[in-house]
Parts: structure tokens; sequence; C-alpha cells
């Protein structure tokens, strides 16, 4: 039962991800792909440590952990480049 | 082995946190209008994440033995970094799409504070010129603010 549910959660999280993919190429302005880009971190996070449950392991809490930081402070510098450089109009 | 109340347990979050992390990347793309798509993967994403950790840490527990909190800590990080995110973002969109005349007042004397980034553009105006001279305008008017 609770591999089905694992799987279930897993299909869902890719789906996202699949659906953020699209938003990025298919995007009305830059504040979106940047939105899409943060969402695709956090999708991504999720489906490492879903992996992680299906191998009943506790390695990959570091990367997730990893991952969330570095997906933050992407998504911050993202903002101030377009707030400041004015180069992606 | 998990007996039969601890897997139903985490199945019902796995569940949970699929279906609000289909809903979060599914409204990024539905929703009209861009203050309204900010909603959608700052809330729903967070919370299936939410509910992804805490199936997690229920699964260690009940097959281990031992209670981890490694995931409260990544719960706690997403927690506090999303609304920052979204708080960025938001500014980005006001700053690139909302001409500044239509913003409310900021009630300081001093103009919104996305407009302090325009002093470094001031030091080089051939940035702002180009085909469309929507950055000049934007810049007489915060000026106009300043003073």
């Amino acid at each position: 039962m609770m591999n089905v549910a694992l799987y279930f959660a897993i299909g869902c999280f890719a789906v996202g991800m699949l659906l953020n993919i699209w938003r990025i190429v298919k995007s009305p302005s830059v504040g979106d792909r940047v939105l899409a880009l943060d969402t695709m971190v956090i999708n991504g996070i999720a489906l490492i440590v879903l992996y992680g449950i299906l191998n009943n392991t506790a390695v990959y809490f570091e990367v997730s952990l990893t991952i969330a930081m570095v997906g933050f402070i992407s998504t911050v510098a993202y903002a101030r480049f377009v707030l400041r450089g004015n180069l992606i109009e | 082995m998990m007996e039969f109340w601890q897997e139903l347990l985490v199945t019902f979050f796995l569940v949970v946190a699929g279906c609000f992390g289909l809903v979060g990347s599914f409204g990024l793309l539905k929703l009209p209008d861009p203050m309204t798509r900010l909603h959608a993967p700052t809330k729903a994403t967070t919370l299936g994440v939410g509910g992804v950790l805490i199936a997690s840490m229920l699964q260690a527990l009940f097959s281990n033995g031992s209670l981890s909190l490694h995931e409260l800590l990544i719960t706690l990080f997403l927690l506090l970094t999303a609304p920052i995110t979204a708080h960025f973002i938001a500014k980005m969109h006001l700053h690139q799409n909302v001409p500044p005349a239509d913003l409310p007042g900021t009630g300081t004397g001093s103009p919104w504070a996305g407009a302090a980034a325009q002093d470094t553009q001031q030091a080089e105006p051939a940035l702002a010129g180009g085909p469309d001279d929507k950055p000049s305008v934007k810049h007489s008017a915060y000026n106009s603010g300043l003073e």
C-alpha cells in the first residue's frame, strides 16, 4: 500500500516538474521563468526525499538540504540581477 | 515491520503531498496574471514538500525506531525562504510591469525600494537607451519622487 502511494507521489511531482519545464519554455515574462525555476527546485527536493523513502536510507537529507539552500540563493540572485542589471527586459 | 495504521498514516501524508505538489505546479500554468501565479508555487508546493518530509520522518520513525529531525530542518528552511522568494519575485514584477505612477505611496517620503536600483543605471545612460524608452520614463518618474 505504501509503495503505491509512494509511486503516486513520485508521479505527481514528476508531472509537476514537466509542467514547470513547459512554463519555462513558454513564459509571458522573466518573473514567471524565475518562479518556475524556483518551483522546479522545490519539486526536485521532494523527488529526492521520496527516493530516499523508497530506498529506506537517510543519505539524501543532506543532499536535499543543500539543494534547498542553493535554490533559494539562486532565486534571490536572479531577482537581484533583473532588478539591478536591467539586462533581461 | 510496520503495522497497518502506521502504513496508513504514511500513505495519507504521501497522497496529500502529491496532490498539493501537482496543484501547485498546475496553478503556475493555469492562473491568469503574474500576481496570482505567485500564490500557487509558494504556498501549495511548499505544503506538498512539507507533507513529503513529514511522511519521510514518520517512515524513519516506524521502520527504524529512530526519530530523525533532519527533515524538520528542511521544512523550516523552506517555510522561511518561500515568502522571501515570493517577495523578491513580486517586487521584480512590480518593477518591470507596473508604472511607478500606479503604485500606492510609501508614506515615508522616499520612493519604493526598487527605485534605489535606478541610481546605478543613471551613471550609465547607454544601458537605458534602446528600442523602447520605458526605462527612461521610469527614471524621470522616480527622480521626481525623490526631490
